[in-house]
């Protein structure tokens, strides 16, 4: 018997990248703690605000006078896309890095670029599955979504781009402890501060200025003017984002260390 | 499949800040044997075994494995190698036998996870999650990945730390059974017997470089030494033994009533040696003639206890 005879071998690119993206989904959907964050929380916030009149939104719609749920279900998308790609992301790939998954991936056959993609891939994954979830019970709240859709996936790919790079250039640069805490934190206050729930024309304007720059601002503020307001795509809003995304990933790629 | 030897370091400097790690170590590993890298905590072995996987790029020296630059050849050479890292590696909440698994689809033509499981006793875990399997369970996991990819060459950092006897011995039985099948192995370890059994090839190292380095039995054999120890009671007068023994030998008292005694170990020797216990009415109990161990030479070397 040679069961060890040597016969080395990077398995092909698709599979790797395939199998990878089914592993970190699965890790990501076993994980309780991500699931709160990326599941629960917006479920039990878009029901809660949807069913409850805990704060005055505006609630016109381009067909005419519509619900809480019309205001609050792009705020809660936005929120989703955030908390995976943000939150979620940072805080599992900070720990990854503490426990030396990244390295120990690091001398295996898969390339540093093709567990990025998968990590991506996991991402996107989630998300899907966050929207079918979110929109659901949306529906079920009665809420009437306007706009094209096409619109509404250009915003949200690139929320999820300006998040990853945000979320990957904190896990990437600080102690895993330290991305647990911040990651929370920085949901926590662009919940509030971010226009998820809360209208920014409730803040001062002075301070709705600066948070209107904001990447979850962008993305509620874009994703309500197509989904409520059926506007065209919102291209002040997308290019925040998008510059967040340029400035988060390039960040990211520079300073992100893998030990 | 080149003739070269299988890894092959010269000079190698390797600084932390102001910390030099690895000092002007050489290494070479032939294709086939089982390499082992021995010394204290802090000796730079798995500074050095990281960089030949491509993990740190070298601040002086040359390094190449397989024939290849680890760091600049970093994608040709990974598939050809098996790493196990000191500890770590895996996701917390990912089952041992899924990661096994998992590891196995990145490479072309893996082992069967399911003999590993088998063969490292992994079996009453294989659906428990990392971060509940014991010390010992998760060295094993690791060692499985790192071997899964049929690798010609693998670098074992420390693999049966905190392994209980059992689980060791099955450690060792693949260990030999890779080089049985003509993979290389280089494996770092700060426990003599380890080195002893497994390997061809010794390097011991020290402060970043490598103080000596041969087959264990040429390690030992040193200056054709050798040791005579036995018990008795305490306090024996040591120096009335010695005028009765060749002028070259040494004898001391290691601990109360444990004594050694170094020189040539002959029948006359060891004759003389009873009669002057006869004579004192001395009993030498667990009387035994033993060759050096890879302990004493790095003692010897050193001056320090190599698990310190």
């Amino acid at each position: 018997m040679t069961t060890f005879a040597p016969d080395p071998g990077a398995a092909p690119l698709p599979r790797m990248i395939g199998a990878q993206t089914a592993l970190e989904t699965r890790m990501l959907l076993r994980n309780g703690e991500q699931l709160l964050l990326t599941v629960i929380i917006p479920s039990l916030l878009l029901l809660l605000f949807g069913t409850v009149d805990i704060i005055t939104v505006p609630t016109q719609t381009a067909g005419g006078a519509g619900k809480s749920v019309d205001f609050l279900a792009p705020g809660i998308l936005a929120l989703a896309v955030m908390s995976t790609a943000f939150t979620g992301q940072a805080i599992a790939t900070g720990f990854e890095r503490r426990y030396g998954v990244l390295k120990r991936l690091g001398a295996s056959p898969l390339p540093r670029w093709a567990l990025m993609t998968a990590k991506t891939g996991s991402v996107l994954v989630t998300e899907v599955l966050q929207i079918v979830l979110l929109t659901v019970i949306a529906f079920a709240l009665g809420w009437s979504p306007h706009g094209n859709p096409l619109s509404v996936l250009l915003l949200l790919v690139l929320g999820t781009a300006a998040f990853s790079g945000l979320g990957l250039l904190m896990a990437g640069t600080l102690k895993a402890e330290a991305t647990l805490a911040a990651a929370n934190l920085v949901f926590l206050l662009l919940l509030v501060g971010g226009g998820v729930i809360v209208p920014l024309d409730k803040f001062p304007a002075g301070v709705r200025s600066a948070l209107e720059l904001l990447p979850i601002s962008a993305l509620s503020d874009g994703l309500r003017d197509v989904l409520q307001h059926g506007a065209g795509t919102p291209w002040a809003d997308a290019g925040i984002l998008g510059v967040w995304a340029v400035l988060g990933l390039g960040a990211a790629a520079r300073f992100f260390r893998w030990e | 499949m080149g003739n070269e030897p299988a890894v092959e370091v010269a000079g190698l400097v390797k600084r932390y800040g102001a910390k030099t790690a690895v000092n002007g170590l050489d290494l070479t590993v032939e294709r086939g044997a089982i390499a082992a890298v021995l010394g204290p905590n802090g000796a730079g072995k798995t500074t050095t075994v990281e960089t030949c996987e491509g993990y740190r790029r070298p601040d002086e020296g040359s390094v190449r494995v397989l024939g290849l630059d680890p760091v600049a050849e970093s994608a040709a050479l990974r598939p050809r190698i098996g790493v196990m890292l000191q500890s770590g590696g895996v996701y917390a909440g990912a089952r041992a036998e899924e990661m096994l698994r998992h590891t196995a689809k990145l490479h072309a033509s893996p082992v069967d996870p399911g003999l590993l499981i088998e063969r490292l006793g992994l079996e009453s875990c294989g659906r428990t999650p990392y971060r509940r399997l014991s010390g010992g369970q998760q060295q094993r996991l690791a060692l499985a990945m790192a071997v899964v990819g049929r690798p010609e060459l693998v670098f074992l950092d420390e693999p049966t730390a905190g392994l209980d006897p059992q689980a060791r011995r099955a450690t060792w039985d693949l260990v030999r059974e890779l080089r049985a099948d003509g993979v290389t192995v280089v494996l770092t370890t700060h426990f003599m017997d380890e080195a002893e059994q497994l390997a061809d090839h010794v390097s011991i190292i020290d402060a970043g470089r490598v103080i000596a380095g041969g087959t264990p039995e040429q390690l030992c054999r040193g200056g054709a030494e050798n040791t005579l120890r036995f018990s008795g009671r305490p306090a024996l007068d040591l120096a009335s033994l010695l005028n009765a023994l060749p002028a070259d030998s040494a004898a001391a008292e290691l601990t109360p009533g444990n004594y050694r005694i170094e020189g040539k170990v002959n029948p006359q020797m060891l004759a003389t040696v009873t009669s002057w216990c006869a004579q004192h009415g001395v009993m030498p109990d667990r009387l035994a003639v033993e060759r050096r161990t890879l302990e004493d030479v790095f003692l010897e070397l050193t001056g320090k206890e190599l698990r310190a």
